[in-house]
Order: structure tokens, then C-alpha cells, then sequence
């Protein structure tokens, strides 16, 4: 199957039919593909959040609104960490395309701290509401704030067991075409988390508080 | 001590109706027989590493087709009980309660879980097999597809037995499926089992995509390309592009079930209409989902059947891409009495008049493609040309529905059901049926036996004329959808009577079709050749069953239909074209990770509709923890050496 592969994708790797053993490079690239189109699915995902978000923004049902709840400072806190681990998550591809094992890890490991801080102050950011009587059950903004926000801090928190499970592969296997494949995939991921979370900082919280 | 066991299981279990203690019985003699029957002849082993661990799209598709028939099965007998219920006024067969699960069960079952799969299993036995793949892109994710979507099927049929069945029909609209309408666990199973399942197609759809353009035989270009690959590629990208939006559309209602959140709710500012927006956002698109590769099978069957190149390649390709455009864009002609305006129903209406555009477009491309062809009336053609009248019908009684005013009269009335089944059984029903006897030979490697399958697609169309021409006349009398039953003095009950005759007849021919199976693999009348139908494309030029591995040499592709082209070259005098020299093939190893995470997946999603944490949470950690090992298997592939290829080529007396 990687042999079809081959001259489907063909960088001229290699030719045709007389091979098959240097299937592994071409059978990356299907699947880096594939990863390209689940984001687009991860896409819609997120647009029908964000449209529900704005649908229901209004209908605060005699609840605390968003410029009563959001605390800016926070979330501008948040925003930084995340787009300065995007930078860091970029500056990790650029060691692997080097060949730099060492600072490949290094920079994922920032990374990582970086999206955990991000993780945290959300969770504090969320309780600290909750705590003030604002709940998901409390009035269909609220539903629908929390749902938002909340998918992209769970897909943050993926991401970073999922770099974690990478970074041991790497120390074990060193920079080999698979692992190549795995750190693209989640940088991609990483980044378009990232451009999610412009539009939530945006649309929700920019919005909510003008 | 007793007492409380016997309290809980009167609210566990279904109790107090003797159908479903027939059922329970039923399933119980059944597991205990399987059981029995893989222990005895000590089939455990084969099965796990035959089936269950398989990664081969082949046995893939036929798991997926064996499940959609078994779901027909369960679909079809709701159906009768349903025409058995309405066969005359005042009947006391069902009680109203359980006539709203069944309508519920029937719809979701007939399109979740016997459309799709039917649909994903003819996409596995036939689209690798012709673009000359040696599998799908993603073979692993492929087979985890399929076990998402089984045990996504039968959590869902769980409640037939287990806590009650869902009620707020197939598409589970709020305020009736809040929890404030709708408390027991019934809408959970609803949500957890097309949850679940819904995952699996969403993957399917990407794989399907990828494997299509990335995984073509050298030389076929994209308009070289068979048609029903064509339309799985439209199907899929249109599953990827509206299947994000049922899983959110459910996870909000499961939401405000679990949590109390307020998405639908008609209290703290909830909006049970954008419930209705979204899940038809999905479910519009969902029926050209299923519908696009029925076009597909069709176009291949005529232009076999009749001995002609496709009429109008090109126009048929628009005409599919185009469809699943505008699929998405169509929604709201599913409830134009919600209020949302003149302009806004102006809209929907006009887009769905100009889907009629292409779908017409197609129709005349088969007619013309039968104009003047020497055909060949087999069952799958005989499948195609019932079809298309059927579906010319439907259409247009779709178009009548699409007029938004007129609408206001046929909304929820039987004259839409009559529509919906029209093009869903006249249209998906017959065109996988035409599909799935048309692959058969190529599956099985033997043929079905042809006079059983006339007897099926006679009954089966009578049957369906029968049952549902009356229902477009109660319809237009006032027949509202969903109603359990009605007086005499309505004057419904002729229509009705001749409209469960009907439904019976149908029921018949898929007994005659059951029937035709056994017998054919009772008298196993082989496919020796791998072509039966005279064939044009590269899944005929192989033989049946294929081998393991498809395809011994890659083919090259220099034409459409370029398998008939070949043989035509070789009747007038020509050389086959000459075949490289076998090399190992690289091939993907077995996997246990795709039974064992959609299991961990079953598990939290029963844990969730019941509420037991100490169930699902440990569940959902299980479907993390599947996945972070799985991510630590890098031995995945293997080679098939020459020597296993040239001994499976001559087995089947096959030059190499």
C-alpha cells in the first residue's frame, strides 16, 4: 500500500514500482494529509461553537453578563503565554530540521510549560467564576461560554500529554521520519489552537467587555 | 436484600411487555448459541485474528455489511409493527407510549445504523479494489471506525432491553428530549450511541478522502476515475464538513441533560430552535451523504450493464460535486413553519428547487447512457431501472415540498413521509441492494442466484409502491406524522389497510432475499473468471475473492473504464499489457487497539448514560490510555514475500 503511495505523493522519492522500502517517507506525507483534514473537521467543530456562543450571548436570564464577569488582565496574560508557545513550538521544528535532538525536546519542553500555565490560569479563571455564582447551569450565555472555552482548554490539555508521550519517543528514537511526522502534526495543531484562541479572545472576551 | 435487587432490575430492565420479553429471551438464546458455537468448534482464535483484529478493507466491508443487515432486520420490524399498529382505526396493538419509541428506534436505525454502514462497507469492498490500492490510506483507523460505529450501534439497541428506549423521534428534538420532558435514560442511549458511532464516520470520511486522492493506481488521473469513486469522494467530504456539527449538536443536548446547562432549554435563556438549525445543518447534508454513492453504484451498473461508456462523464461529476455543495446550504426547507420569515424561506426554497438541477441532470445521463445499449437485465440492473422512475417521483414530490407555502399544508404530514421513503428506499435502499449484488461475486467469490433475486426486486418494488403511493393520498387527507392511531371517522382506513399490505410485501422480499443468500452458498456457484459482469474497471481484473493483498502488480492506468479498454485491445489482436515483475508488498500489521478502545468507549458511554462516574470516568481514561500506546507502536507493517504472492496467484490459476 505505501508502494501506491508512491506515485501518488512521489517527491521524486524514489520511483515507481521496483522499490517498496522506502515506502515510510511517502506514508508520512499521507499522513500529515490526513492530519490537514481533521483539523478541518476541528474547524467546523470550533464554528459551531463560536456560532452557538453568539447565538446565545445575550440570554444572560437575569445572570451576571460578560462585562460583569470577565477580568481582562488574566486573559491577557493568557493570550501571551499561548501565542509565546506557539513561537516556542515553532522554534522546536526549526531544531528538528537541524538535527538538534537536544534542543528539539528542549523547546517542546517550554512549550509544554508554557500550555500548562495557560491550562492553569483558565481552570483558576473558571472557578474563580464559579465561584462568584456564575455556573454552566446558571443562564445560556454562561452554557455556552463555558462549552467554548472549555473544548479549547481540553484540547490544549491533549496537546500537552500528547508532546509529553512525543518527547520520550524522540529521546528513545531519535529524529527518524515518523517522529519527523508526529512533531509536524502537533505543531500544526499547536498553532491552529492558537488562531482558535484569537478568535476567543475576540469574539468572547473582547466583545464581551466592550 | 432481595428486595432491593428486585427494585433496581424492575428499573434497570425493560419489563411489562410481552414483546420485549420475547426479545430478551431471543437475545439471550442467541449469545448463549454464538458462544457456544466459536467455543465448540473452537473458533475464538480464528475470529480474533480473522475478524476482529483485521485490518484488511475487505473483511472490513463485509463486518460493516453484516451489521447493516442485521440492523435492516431490527429497522424493519419496527416498520411492521408500526403499519401493523395503523392497519385499521381504534387498534390496540401498541400503546402510544411505545409506538413513539418505535418511530424514534425505526428512523434513527434505518439511517444511523443500516444506511452508513451498508454505505461504509460498499465503500471498503469496492473503492481500494478500483483505484488500484492495496488499502485505505489509514488501515488501523479504518477498523477502528468500524468498531466505533458496532459499538456505537449497539449501545443504542442496548435500550430495547436495558433502561428504555429513546422516544422523542429520530432526531430528538428539545424541548421533548430535555431532561424536564424526557428524565429517564432513553434520550442518553440516543445521544451515546450515535455519539459514538458518528466518530467512527467522521474518520471514515477523512480516510476515504485521502485514499482517494493520494492513493491512485500511476495514470489514473482524477477524471479517469470510476464513478462510484467520484461519488464516495463528494460522500466523503461532505461527511467531513457536517459531521463536526452533529457531534457538538449532541454533546450541547447531552450538556444540558448532565450538567443543567441551558442550550435548548425553554427556561435560563435557552433556544430549543437552534437545536433544530443545527442538527438539519448535519442532517440535510447526511441524506445526500447516503444518497451520492447510490448515484455512483448506479453509474457503474448501467454503463456495465448496457455495454456503453458513461453518457456525460464530465456533467455526472459536477453534477455530484456540486450536489454536495449545495447539500449544506438547504437546511431550513426541514421547518419553514418554524417563523423565520418570508425572505429567509425564500431562500431555502430556492436552493433546494436547484438541487432537482444536477440530481435531473443525472437521471438523463443514465437514460442516455441505456439509449441504444445492449442490456443485460441482472439483478443489479434490474435494481437500477426500478430506481429510476422511483426516484424521479420522489424527487419531484420533493420539489413540491420545497415550495415554502405549500409547505405549511404537507409539513409533518404522511405526504412527507411518503417523499423521505421514497427517495431513501427507492433511492439509497435500492441503489446499495444494486450494489451489494453487484459486488457480491467480487466479495464472496461466488454468485447469487438470480431467479431468488428477481422474486426479491419484484417484491420489494411492488411492495413499495403499494405501501407508499396511499400514504402521499392520507397525507393530502390530514394524516399528521406520528400519530399511534386514528378514528373511523377519518376515513383513513382503506389507505391504511392497503398501505400495511404493502409494508408486509416488502418485508417479504427481504425474507426471499435472506432466502437467496442461504441458497446461494448452498449451491456456491463459483466465480471462477473475476468478472462476471463483463466489467470495465480494475476491480474486474482480479480475481474473486480478491487476495489479500488486491493487487500482485501495480496496474497503470491509461483510460476510463480502462479494464474494458484492455480486454477490447486484446479481442482485436492486441498484447496484454505487459506486468512488471513481482516485488514484496508492503502491507499493514493486525491491530487490537481499535476493538479495545471502542470497547473502553461503550463502556463510558454506558457509564454516562446512566450516571455511574465510577464506570465512565475510568472508561474515558481507558480510551486515553489505548491511544498513548497505541502512539508507541512504530512496528506496524510487514512484507508479503514474492514467493507467498506467486503461490496465492496460481492457487487461483493466475499468470504472474
Amino acid at each position: 500500500m505505501s508502494h501506491n503511495a508512491n506515485h501518488a505523493v512521489s517527491h521524486g522519492h524514489g520511483h515507481d514500482h521496483d522499490h517498496g522500502h522506502d515506502g515510510h517517507h511517502n506514508m508520512e506525507a499521507l499522513r500529515q494529509m490526513g492530519f490537514w483534514l481533521f483539523l478541518i473537521t476541528d474547524c467546523i467543530l470550533f464554528g459551531t461553537l463560536f456560532a452557538t456562543y453568539l447565538v446565545l450571548h445575550n440570554n444572560t436570564a437575569g445572570g451576571p453578563t460578560a462585562s460583569e464577569l470577565f477580568e481582562m488582565p488574566g486573559v491577557i496574560a493568557e493570550t501571551f503565554i499561548l501565542l509565546t508557545s506557539s513561537f516556542t513550538s515553532g522554534l522546536a521544528v526549526l531544531c528538528m530540521h537541524k538535527g538538534n535532538k537536544n534542543g528539539l525536546i528542549g523547546w517542546l519542553i517550554v512549550t509544554i510549560i508554557l500550555g500548562a500555565s495557560f491550562v492553569t490560569l483558565e481552570i483558576s479563571e473558571f472557578l474563580t467564576m464559579i465561584d462568584e455564582g456564575a455556573k454552566i447551569s446558571t443562564s445560556a450565555f454562561l452554557s455556552s461560554f463555558y462549552t467554548l472555552v472549555g473544548t479549547h482548554g481540553l484540547h490544549v490539555s491533549v496537546g500537552l500529554v500528547w508532546m509529553i508521550a512525543l518527547i520520550v519517543q524522540i529521546a528513545r528514537r531519535g529524529i527518524t521520519p515518523v517522529t519527523t511526522r508526529k512533531v509536524n502534526i502537533i505543531s500544526l495543531y499547536w498553532h491552529f489552537l492558537d488562531v482558535v484562541w484569537i478568535f476567543v479572545f475576540t469574539i468572547v472576551y473582547m466583545m464581551g467587555v466592550m | 436484600m432481595w428486595e432491593d435487587i428486585k427494585d433496581w432490575a424492575s428499573g434497570f430492565f425493560v419489563t411489562g411487555d410481552p414483546l420485549i420479553y420475547g426479545a430478551d429471551v431471543a437475545i439471550v438464546l442467541a449469545t448463549v448459541s454464538i458462544l457456544f458455537v466459536l467455543t465448540y468448534f473452537k473458533k475464538w482464535g480464528w475470529l480474533w485474528r480473522e475478524w476482529i483484529t483485521t485490518v484488511d478493507h475487505k473483511k472490513i466491508g463485509i463486518m460493516y455489511i453484516i451489521a447493516s443487515l442485521l440492523m435492516l432486520f431490527r429497522g424493519g420490524m419496527d416498520a411492521l409493527l408500526m403499519r401493523t399498529q395503523l392497519v385499521m382505526p381504534d387498534m390496540e396493538f401498541l400503546k402510544p407510549e411505545h409506538y413513539n419509541e418505535i418511530f424514534t428506534t425505526h428512523g434513527v436505525i434505518m439511517i444511523l445504523f443500516m444506511a452508513m454502514p451498508l454505505m461504509f462497507g460498499l465503500f471498503n469492498i469496492a473503492v481500494p479494489l478500483q483505484i488500484g490500492a492495496r488499502d485505505v490510506a489509514f488501515p488501523v483507523l479504518n477498523s477502528l471506525s468500524f468498531w466505533l460505529f458496532f459499538m456505537g450501534a449497539m449501545l443504542f439497541n442496548l435500550s430495547f432491553v436495558i433502561g428504555g428506549s429513546p422516544n422523542a423521534g429520530w432526531l430528538a428534538y428539545p424541548p421533548l428530549s430535555e431532561k424536564m420532558f424526557n428524565p429517564g435514560v432513553g434520550q442518553d442511549f440516543y445521544i451515546w450511541g450515535i455519539q459514538i458511532s458518528g466518530i467512527g464516520s467522521l474518520m471514515t470520511g477523512i480516510n476515504f478522502v485521502v485514499t482517494i486522492l493520494k492513493m491512485r493506481a500511476p495514470g489514473m488521473k482524477l477524471m479517469k476515475m470510476p464513478m462510484f469513486t467520484w461519488s464516495v469522494l463528494a460522500s466523503s467530504l461532505t461527511i467531513m464538513l457536517a459531521f463536526p456539527i452533529l457531534t457538538v449538536t449532541l454533546a450541547l443536548l447531552f450538556i444540558d441533560r448532565f450538567l443543567g446547562a441551558h442550550f435548548f432549554t425553554l427556561d435560563g435563556g435557552g433556544n430549543p430552535m437552534m437545536y433544530i438549525n443545527l442538527i438539519w445543518m448535519w442532517g440535510h447534508p447526511e441524506v445526500y451523504i447516503v444518497i451520492l454513492p447510490a448515484f455512483g453504484i448506479f453509474s457503474d451498473i448501467v454503463s456495465t450493464f448496457a455495454k456503453k461508456k458513461l453518457f456525460g462523464y464530465k456533467s455526472m461529476v459536477f453534477a455530484l460535486m456540486s450536489i454536495s455543495i449545495v447539500s449544506f446550504v438547504t437546511w431550513a426547507h426541514h421547518f419553514f413553519t418554524m417563523g423565520s420569515g418570508a425572505s429567509v424561506n425564500a431562500f431555502f426554497a430556492v436552493s433546494t428547487m436547484i438541487i432537482a438541477i444536477p440530481t435531473g441532470v443525472k437521471v438523463f445521463n443514465w437514460l442516455f447512457t441505456m439509449y441504444k445499449g445492449r442490456i443485460s437485465f441482472k439483478t443489479p440492473m434490474l435494481w437500477t431501472m426500478g430506481f429510476i422512475p422511483c426516484f424521479v417521483v420522489g424527487g419531484l414530490t420533493g420539489v413540491m415540498l420545497s415550495v415554502a407555502p405549500a409547505d405549511f399544508q404537507f409539513h409533518n404530514s404522511y405526504f412527507l413521509i411518503a417523499h423521505f421513503h421514497q427517495v431513501l428506499i427507492g433511492g439509497v435502499a435500492f441503489g446499495y441492494f444494486a450494489g451489494l449484488y453487484y459486488w457480491w461475486p467480487k466479495m464472496f467469490g461466488f454468485k447469487l442466484d438470480e431467479k431468488l433475486g428477481k422474486w426479491a426486486f419484484w417484491l420489494w418494488n411492488i411492495g413499495f409502491y403499494v405501501c407508499f403511493m396511499p400514504q402521499y393520498v392520507l397525507g393530502l387527507m390530514g394524516m399528521t406524522r406520528r400519530y399511534s392511531t386514528y378514528g373511523w371517522d377519518t376515513g383513513w382506513f382503506g389507505l391504511n389497510l392497503v398501505s400495511t399490505i404493502g409494508g408486509f410485501i416488502m418485508g417479504a422480499g427481504f425474507l426471499v432475499q435472506v432466502w437467496q443468500i442461504l441458497y446461494s452458498i448452498k449451491k456456491m456457484d463459483k466465480d471462477t473468471t473475476g468478472d462476471p459482469w463483463d466489467g470495465r474497471t480494475l476491480e474486474w481484473s482480479i480475481q474473486s475473492p480478491a487476495p489479500m493483498y488486491n493487487f500482485a502488480t501495480d496496474p497503470v492506468v491509461k483510460d476510463v473504464d480502462d479494464w474494458w479498454e484492455e480486454k477490447q485491445r486484446i479481442a482485436a489482436g492486441g498484447k496484454p499489457a505487459p506486468k512488471p515483475a513481482l516485488a514484496p508488498i508492503h502491507m499493514p500489521k493486525n491491530s487490537a487497539m481499535p476493538i479495545i478502545k471502542s470497547t473502553f468507549w461503550f463502556l463510558a458511554g454506558f457509564g454516562f448514560v446512566f450516571d455511574w462516574m465510577w464506570l465512565a470516568l475510568p472508561a474515558m481514561a481507558g480510551v486515553a490510555i489505548t491511544m498513548l500506546c497505541y502512539s508507541f507502536r512504530y512496528d506496524t507493517d510487514y512484507y508479503v514475500p514474492v514467493e507467498e504472492i506467486r503461490k496465492t496467484e496460481a492457487a487461483a490459476g493466475r499468470a504472474v
